[in-house]
């Protein structure tokens, strides 16, 4: 809204605003203060905003005691490859149903949505079972299975919801041109969808790598992302805040800068598309 | 060649019988022009004979081929969407390559191919830009260029023009019909503007809620409408139907004249002008006349006549249209 | 609008997501209903056999239970209605020209990234810690006790930690639908002599309906399932104080080794879920259609 305001007012906003954004935003700065405290100081009363004794020991520590770029790759492998594998089976789905809706297309839609409304914890000792029973236990492939089946309704909606924006006649064009249904979606929508598909990525991607169920359910060590790291860190570390601080700042971290330098799309991704 | 024939072809969405039943005969090299109001099928049956669309029933044959099931790639037409339809990702050189690539032609025939299509369309300049940075009369020319790249049998318009603004649109009009007169190429276009369909036709198909109701030059439809439908959206301004005692002294139901054909002056009919638009080339009155209601009358050129004055006036005796009680014409 | 053969094409395209999806919820949740009749104790395995209803039967008698479906209602209504609230509150906020509303907006949306674990771990320790937690010396610093949060009001601390997470959600859907809304309209209203509350009320509340119904949607998606905080955080205690439906079918997996029993409770975990689901899918499919 460009509506005039004037300079008092103008401020008054500013300072009201930012207040509220570093209420909301404290807790995550106080956990990155925190772990560049020695342990004594990081739990000094009265809490020290900073601390005149800085250091990296608590990252070092984590470092050396824990296989930390393990836990990273697995990570990224998991929350990546169950999005592109979504993507895969997602956009042809979003395709029909945006391009060749039908009187059930809707109740598809939710049908799917609502298959995420079931509570993972119902089904945990089936899935346990199945995992073990099929060597996915453990394993980076079940993970991405499993991600990729937890998300996909959430990845069809939200391409879905782009793809309704694109013209269909600029797909009927490219089929007079001669494009097969192949080529028609190589070429034609999904370079038109580039940013849509993007955010849905983004979003997926932060998902997946935020997922702590499945994760720390269906894993032990040699598949074990950032998730189940910081879980295992909570209980022996108990209460060395610094070092807990540490892990767990290196374990949202790749995630909180990737969100913050994609703002922008991850914001389009985050209202799914369905909020104008 | 471009010679399309449709036998009996009907299209139903569900129970809604879009066009009920269809026969028409396009010769090779025809400019023929679909007209109707809005949701008269029209579209439909241009998307029916691109292969968009199925037909219910009926069968589409295209120089003498049976193409009823073929897809719109193989049946050899190219088409130009109301919106453009235009990649918006890929330039304007890419976009009139795309149907030759699609159709695995080798690079250096695509390149000559193109050059050619922007030569003819005025598009040489543009050829690296996007769609999106051209204007609605160079992205109709980009969307034409797409078109004859693939030397189609026949080119199918569906209201090109309707999203150009008025002055364009008389260019465009005019760039279309030359481009028809230079390849000489079966064109078929869509529109609800009768006049764009007078002025660019060799055949007018003339359609109302799915029905065919007249086929025939410009002119056969002028002079001779085959019924009131055709009478009342041919023309403009529109005819005026006179019913009642006036109709049944010519022995029928209804009677039209045009407001052209009406002489300002004297004789029988006389009412009020409620209405005079004085253009300068034309005047156009609306004219109270009472029983015979509310009547429009073209004079030509500059006619001293103004809102409220009291005139005469007459029909041209041989300009009369007469129908029957089913609004056919009687001759 | 189209023809046989791309819808034809459309069915092969839209069957991989259904069959997959199909599979990823029918197998499982057979194999649980087929648990839930059995006796299945991982601490006794060679007791087997069927037991008609009697795992159902121990769920519905169970105190415990009902505690833990209005733990579970508490949880979600809490978090949905702090986090509309709120997110409204501060979406209207930041929509108004201030500086430097990039990086505003970058820290309004951090807590979406922190994962359960952590973000359990930062509330639990760092702030609700009694001895080691901020709250507890600011409580201190006025003179006060610290306040018990984990003991004497777990699901209060735990719903915060929810809200917490999930209020950049819901502020940033809220203020893209506001951003959308035309300033005319605003214009308009105030021409017309509406005042400020006015002007929400009757321009911008109505236009955020579509954004709301989203919020809900999506957030009682996830926070149906919520298990990593409360695991972090209270591990649904004392006693039973915190235990959502989730937590206590958890509970009786790992905790009681009663496979058996908690299959019954994820069979009716997942008949509640759907009931909700019906519901919310009917009431708010017919506000997505756009």
């Amino acid at each position: 809204m460009a509506r005039a305001v004037t300079p008092r007012r103008k401020a008054l906003n500013t300072v009201a605003a930012w207040s509220v954004a570093l209420i909301i935003f404290f807790p995550v700065l106080w956990m990155i203060l925190t772990s560049f405290k020695t342990e004594p100081s990081a739990v000094a009363m009265p809490p020290q905003l900073f601390s005149a004794d800085w250091t990296l020991e608590n990252y070092s520590e984590v470092w050396a005691r824990s296989d930390y770029p393990r836990f990273f790759w697995n990570s990224v492998v998991i929350s990546v490859g169950s999005t592109l594998l979504g993507l895969a089976i997602a956009i042809p789905a979003a395709w029909s149903m945006a391009f060749v809706p039908g009187k059930r297309t809707k109740d598809l839609l939710m049908w799917m949505l609502s298959t995420k409304m079931m509570p993972a914890v119902a089904v945990l000792i089936p899935m346990y079972l199945i995992f073990q029973r099929t060597g996915l236990f453990d394993t980076k492939t079940g993970l991405v299975l499993a991600l990729m089946l937890m998300n996909l309704p959430i990845i069809v909606w939200m391409l879905y919801t782009y793809f309704k924006e694109i013209p269909g006649e600029i797909l009927e064009a490219s089929r007079m041109d001669g494009a097969s249904l192949w080529k028609e979606i190589v070429y034609v929508l999904t370079p038109m969808a580039v940013p849509g598909i993007a955010s849905t990525m983004l979003l997926n991607v932060i998902l997946a790598w935020n997922e702590a169920f499945w994760t720390i359910t269906l894993t032990t060590t040699k598949a074990a992302p950032l998730s189940a790291f910081i879980a295992s860190f909570s209980s022996p570390q108990g209460l060395f805040y610094g070092k807990l601080s540490a892990a767990s700042t290196m374990a949202i971290a790749p995630i909180l800068i990737l969100g913050w330098f994609s703002q922008k799309q991850l914001v389009r991704g985050l209202t799914f598309g369905a909020v104008k | 060649m471009g010679q399309i024939t449709l036998k009996q072809v009907r299209k139903s969405f569900g129970d809604v019988h879009v066009i009920p039943g269809v026969d028409l005969d396009i010769n090779d090299g025809e400019f023929v022009v679909f007209v109707g109001p809005s949701g008269c099928g029209k579209s439909t049956l241009l998307r029916l004979i691109a292969g968009l669309e199925d037909t219910t029933s009926g069968k589409i044959h295209i120089d003498g081929k049976d193409a009823t099931d073929l897809p719109p790639a193989k049946r050899g037409l190219a088409m130009v969407f109301q919106s453009y339809a235009l990649y918006p990702h890929m330039t304007v050189r890419k976009n009139i390559a795309f149907p030759l690539k699609m159709a695995g032609m080798n690079p250096a025939e695509i390149d000559k191919k193109v050059e050619y299509a922007a030569r003819v369309l005025n598009l040489a300049n543009y050829l690296d830009r996007r769609p999106g940075q051209l204007s609605g009369g160079q992205r109709q020319r980009v969307a034409i260029g797409r078109a004859i790249v693939r030397s189609p049998s026949a080119f199918l318009f569906d209201e090109p023009l309707s999203n150009l603004d008025a002055a364009l649109r008389v260019g465009m009009r005019q760039e279309i019909t030359e481009l028809h007169q230079n390849l000489k190429t079966t064109m078929i276009y869509v529109t609800h503007d009768q006049v764009e369909a007078m002025t660019m036709a060799d055949k007018i198909v003339v359609l109302n809620a799915g029905n065919i109701e007249q086929v025939g030059s410009p002119l056969e439809l002028y002079r001779r409408p085959r019924n009131l439908f055709v009478a009342g959206f041919i023309g403009s301004p529109k005819m005026n139907l006179i019913e009642g005692a006036e109709a049944a002294k010519l022995g029928a139901k209804t009677i039209g004249i045009r407001p052209e054909h009406i002489e300002v002056g004297s004789g029988p009919w006389s009412g009020t002008v409620a209405l005079s638009e004085h253009l300068g080339s034309d005047t156009f009155l609306k004219v109270d006349a009472g029983e015979l209601g509310i009547m429009t009358v073209r004079g030509s050129g500059e006619v001293n006549v103004h809102t409220g004055d009291r005139i005469q006036f007459a029909p041209q005796a041989d300009k009369v249209h007469r129908f029957d009680a089913n609004g056919l014409r009687l001759d | 609008m189209s023809t046989q053969s791309t819808r034809l094409a459309s069915r092969i395209m839209v069957a991989p997501s259904v069959i997959v999806l199909f599979i990823w919820m029918i197998v499982p949740l057979a194999m649980t209903l087929y648990f839930s009749f059995r006796i299945y104790r991982l601490l006794s395995p060679d007791r087997t056999g069927w037991v008609g209803f009697a795992n159902y039967t121990w769920f519905f008698k169970s105190p415990e239970f009902w505690l833990a479906i209005s733990n579970t209602l508490a949880l979600v209504l809490g978090v949905l209605i702090i986090t509309v609230v709120l997110g409204t509150l501060i979406a209207l906020l930041i929509d108004q020209p201030v500086k430097g509303q990039g990086v505003l907006r970058i820290l309004v949306i951090a807590p979406f990234f922190v994962m359960p674990p952590v973000a359990a771990m930062i509330w639990d320790n760092l702030f609700m810690h009694p001895q080691n937690g901020l709250l507890g010396a600011v409580s201190r610093a006025f003179g006060a006790e610290p306040i018990l949060y984990m003991e004497q009001y777990p699901m209060a601390s735990i719903i915060t930690i929810v809200a917490w997470e999930w209020l950049p959600f819901a502020t940033l859907i809220l203020l893209t639908a506001m951003q959308s809304l035309s300033s005319e309209q605003l214009e308009a209203a105030e021409m017309d002599g509406a005042s400020a509350l006015n002007r929400f009320r009757y321009i911008i509340f109505p236009h955020l309906t579509r954004a709301i119904t989203v919020v809900i949607l999506i957030e009682t998606i996830f926070l149906l399932g919520i298990f990593g905080e409360i695991f972090t955080a209270t591990q649904g205690g004392p006693g039973s104080a915190s235990t959502t439906l989730p937590y206590m079918i958890f509970k009786q997996a790992i905790v009681a080794k009663d496979i058996g029993r908690a299959a019954a409770g994820g069979i009716i975990a997942v008949i509640l879920a759907n009931i909700v689901a019906f519901f919310l899918m009917r009431s708010i499919g017919k506000n997505l259609d756009a």
